[in-house]
C-alpha cells in the first residue's frame, strides 16, 4: 500500500559542472577536464534555498529516483519514499539526485569519451574514491544555487557518500541518513566484489577495457557482467527472503532436469543478469566497486569531531536480515558518532528482505524517515 | 514533565552529556536540553516510542540494555539516568556495573516493593501488589526484579557504587516528605550514584 502520490512525468537534465578552465581535482591527484553530471529534481525550492534533501544512490543507481520518464510505465529507483505525502515530501522539500562520477547513466564515467583521446576512456579513467563523488555533489549544489542541505540521505552506497560528506564539509548537512550503508567494508564485503570484477576482467569480450572501442570487434563482457550481477544479487536478499520469494518451485510446472534453467531462483537470477547489460556498463561496475573497498572515513582522527562541531543530526539504520552490510557495520558508525558527541540515533528495522530492504516501502522504516526529516 | 522526571532533571549538571537509559518518548532528554543545555541519547527498544522520540528531535539509539550496553564506550557521556527500568533489567547487578563504566555518575529511580501499601496487600490481601508505581498484574509486568529500599543498599554495595544522594518519592512521584521508616513508607527512591 504506498502512502502519498508520485510526483509524476519527470526528466533527467545534464548539465557540465567541469570544464578545461575548471578541471576536477580527484582525491587521487589525478584530473578529469570534462565532467557532464546527470540529475533529477523534485518539488520546489524555497525563497531561502533551505528546502534542498539530496538523494545519493547506491552502486547501480542512477539519477531517475522518482516519478515518469515520458512515455514509460517504470517508475524511479526510489519512487515509493518520494512525492508529496511521502516521507520525501515533494510538497516540503527540494529533492535533488544525480548520477555518479564514474557511472554510466548520464554522468561521466569511464564509458565516456574521453576528449584527450577522442575514444572511451576505458581503463584509462582514473580511481575514484567515496570522497570525488562529493565533490562533485556539491559542484551539482552551487550550480542550483544551494549553499546549505535540509537532508543528505543515502542507502547503501549512498549512505557511504553521506557520511563522507558530513566528514568533509559537515558545515553543509543539517541532517544525515546514513541506511544500511558501511563505514568499512569487511574481508568478505570486499571478497564478493572482486570475484564480481574478475567475472568481469576474465570475460574475452572485456579486451582489456577496451571492448567499447569501433576498432575492437568485441561485444562486451556481457558474460561476465552478468555474472556478476547475479551473484551480486544473492547478496542483497537473504537467505528466508529467496525462500519466501522462490522456495524451491520449478520455473515450470514439472523439473526439466539438466543443467539449464530448472528452479524458480535460477530464472530469476538468469533476468536479473541480463536486464541489468541494457542499462549497466562493466567498466562503470569495476571503478564503483573498487571505490567502496578502500572507503574508511573514520581513519581520520578529526572526523568525527569535526561532525560534532557542525551539530549535524544523524540517523543511521539497518536491516536485521542484510547481510551484505549487515547490522553491524551500522553500529560500527553509530558507535564512533556516539563516542564523538554527534547527536545520532540509531533502528535495526526487521525486514526479510536483506540488504534490497533499503529500497522497499517498509512502514517502520518509513515511518522512521519521516519522523526524523519532520523532527523540529 | 511526569513528577518522578522532574527530581531527576534536578540532579543533572548544566551542559552535561547525559544517556538516558530507557527513555520512552525522550521527555527527560528534551526538558534537560531544554532547561538546562544538556546534550544527551536515549535508549529505548519500543519501536513506537524510539519512533516518537525521534520525531520530536530527540537523539535515541534502539538497543536492548541487558545485552548491548557495550556499544558505548568507557566514560563516553557525563550521566546516565536508568528512570523505572532497573527492575525490569534481566541482570540489575550488571545493569548498575555498566552504567558506572559508561559515565562518571548515574541517577537511578525505582519503586519500592517494601512500601507499606504493596506489603499491605501481600502480607494481608495474599496477593502480588498493584499500585501506580507497580501497574500492572504479575503476568503481565515488565518488572522481574523487585525490590525493597533495603535491598537497593544491598545491591549498590555488591556493585561498589556510592551513593551520593537519595530522594525518597511519593506515589504520584513528587519528593516524599517521609523523615524515618523510608523501606516502609516512601512508595519509591530516586539514587545519585557514583563510582565507589
Amino acid at each position: 500500500m504506498s502512502i502519498g502520490s508520485s510526483v509524476g512525468t519527470t526528466q533527467t537534465h545534464v548539465v557540465e559542472l567541469f570544464t578545461p578552465d575548471n578541471p576536477l581535482r580527484l582525491s587521487g591527484g589525478a584530473e578529469l577536464a570534462q565532467v557532464e553530471v546527470a540529475y533529477e529534481t523534485y518539488g520546489e525550492l524555497n525563497h531561502d534555498a533551505s528546502n534542498a534533501i539530496f538523494v545519493c544512490h547506491a552502486l547501480t543507481g542512477d539519477a531517475h529516483a522518482a516519478g515518469f520518464h515520458e512515455g514509460s510505465t517504470k517508475p524511479g529507483w526510489w519512487d515509493n519514499i518520494i512525492g508529496p505525502g511521502r516521507p520525501l515530501d515533494t510538497d516540503r522539500w527540494f529533492v535533488i539526485c544525480p548520477n555518479l562520477l564514474g557511472g554510466c547513466r548520464g554522468t561521466t564515467g569511464p564509458s565516456s569519451i574521453n576528449p584527450a583521446t577522442g575514444r572511451a576512456y576505458g581503463m584509462e579513467f582514473p580511481l575514484l574514491q567515496i570522497s570525488d563523488f562529493v565533490t562533485v555533489h556539491r559542484a551539482l549544489l552551487d550550480h542550483l544555487g544551494i549553499e546549505k542541505l535540509y537532508a543528505g540521505i543515502g542507502g547503501s552506497m549512498g549512505g557511504m557518500q553521506v557520511l563522507q560528506w558530513a566528514v568533509e564539509t559537515p558545515e553543509q548537512l543539517d541532517r544525515a541518513l546514513v541506511i544500511a550503508a558501511s563505514s568499512r567494508l569487511t574481508a568478505q564485503n570486499i571478497a564478493f566484489s572482486a570475484v564480481a570484477r574478475q567475472a568481469i576482467m576474465r570475460d574475452p569480450g572485456f579486451a582489456g577495457g577496451r571492448y567499447l572501442d569501433d576498432e575492437i570487434d568485441v561485444e562486451g563482457p556481457r558474460s561476465g557482467l552478468a555474472i556478476a550481477r547475479m551473484m551480486a544479487h544473492i547478496t542483497y536478499l537473504s537467505e528466508q527472503g529467496l525462500a519466501e520469494k522462490f522456495g524451491r518451485r520449478f520455473q515450470h510446472e514439472q523439473s526439466q532436469g539438466g543443467f539449464g534453467v530448472d528452479f524458480a531462483v535460477e530464472s530469476y537470477l538468469d533476468h536479473q543478469g541480463s536486464v541489468f547489460l541494457d542499462r549497466f556498463d562493466a567498466l562503470s561496475y569495476l571503478y564503483l566497486t573498487r571505490v567502496m573497498d578502500y572507503f574508511d572515513p573514520f581513519a581520520d582522527p578529526e572526523a568525527v569531531a569535526r561532525i560534532a562541531a557542525a551539530g549535524v543530526q544523524c540517523l543511521v539504520m539497518s536491516f536485521d536480515t542484510d547481510w551484505r552490510f549487515n547490522t553491524e557495520h551500522s553500529r560500527r558508525i553509530v558507535r564512533q558518532l556516539v563516542d564523538g558527541g554527534v547527536p545520532t540515533s540509531f533502528r535495526e528495522i526487521a525486514s526479510p528482505w536483506g540488504h534490497d530492504s533499503f529500497l522497499l516501502e517498509l512502514d517502520d522504516y518509513h515511518r522512521t524517515v519521516a519522523a526524523f526529516l519532520g523532527a523540529p | 514533565m511526569r513528577t518522578d522526571l522532574d527530581v531527576i532533571a534536578g540532579m543533572v549538571g548544566a551542559e552535561s552529556r547525559v544517556l538516558d537509559l530507557g527513555c520512552a518518548d525522550g521527555e527527560l532528554l528534551l526538558h534537560l536540553a531544554k532547561a538546562r543545555g544538556c546534550r544527551g541519547v536515549g535508549v529505548d527498544r519500543d519501536p513506537d516510542q524510539v519512533v516518537a522520540a525521534i520525531g520530536r528531535g530527540v537523539s535515541v539509539v534502539e538497543l536492548d540494555i541487558d545485552t548491548q550496553l557495550s556499544e558505548f564506550s568507557d566514560n563516553s557521556f557525563d550521566v546516565v539516568v536508568l528512570s523505572q527500568t532497573l527492575q525490569a533489567t534481566r541482570r540489575p547487578d550488571r545493569t548498575v556495573t555498566e552504567m558506572m563504566r559508561i559515565a562518571p555518575t548515574g541517577i537511578v529511580s525505582v519503586p519500592n516493593f517494601g512500601w507499606w501499601r504493596h506489603r499491605l496487600q501481600l502480607g494481608v490481601g495474599g496477593r502480588m501488589p498493584v499500585s501506580k508505581s507497580l501497574p500492572n498484574p504479575w503476568y503481565s509486568t515488565p518488572n522481574i526484579h523487585l525490590a525493597t529500599l533495603g535491598d537497593m543498599d544491598l545491591l549498590f554495595a555488591a556493585a561498589g557504587v556510592a551513593v551520593r544522594r537519595r530522594v525518597l518519592l511519593s506515589p504520584d512521584g513528587s519528593p516524599s516528605t517521609v523523615r524515618f521508616g523510608s523501606n516502609l513508607l516512601a512508595s519509591g527512591a530516586t539514587y545519585l550514584i557514583e563510582r565507589g
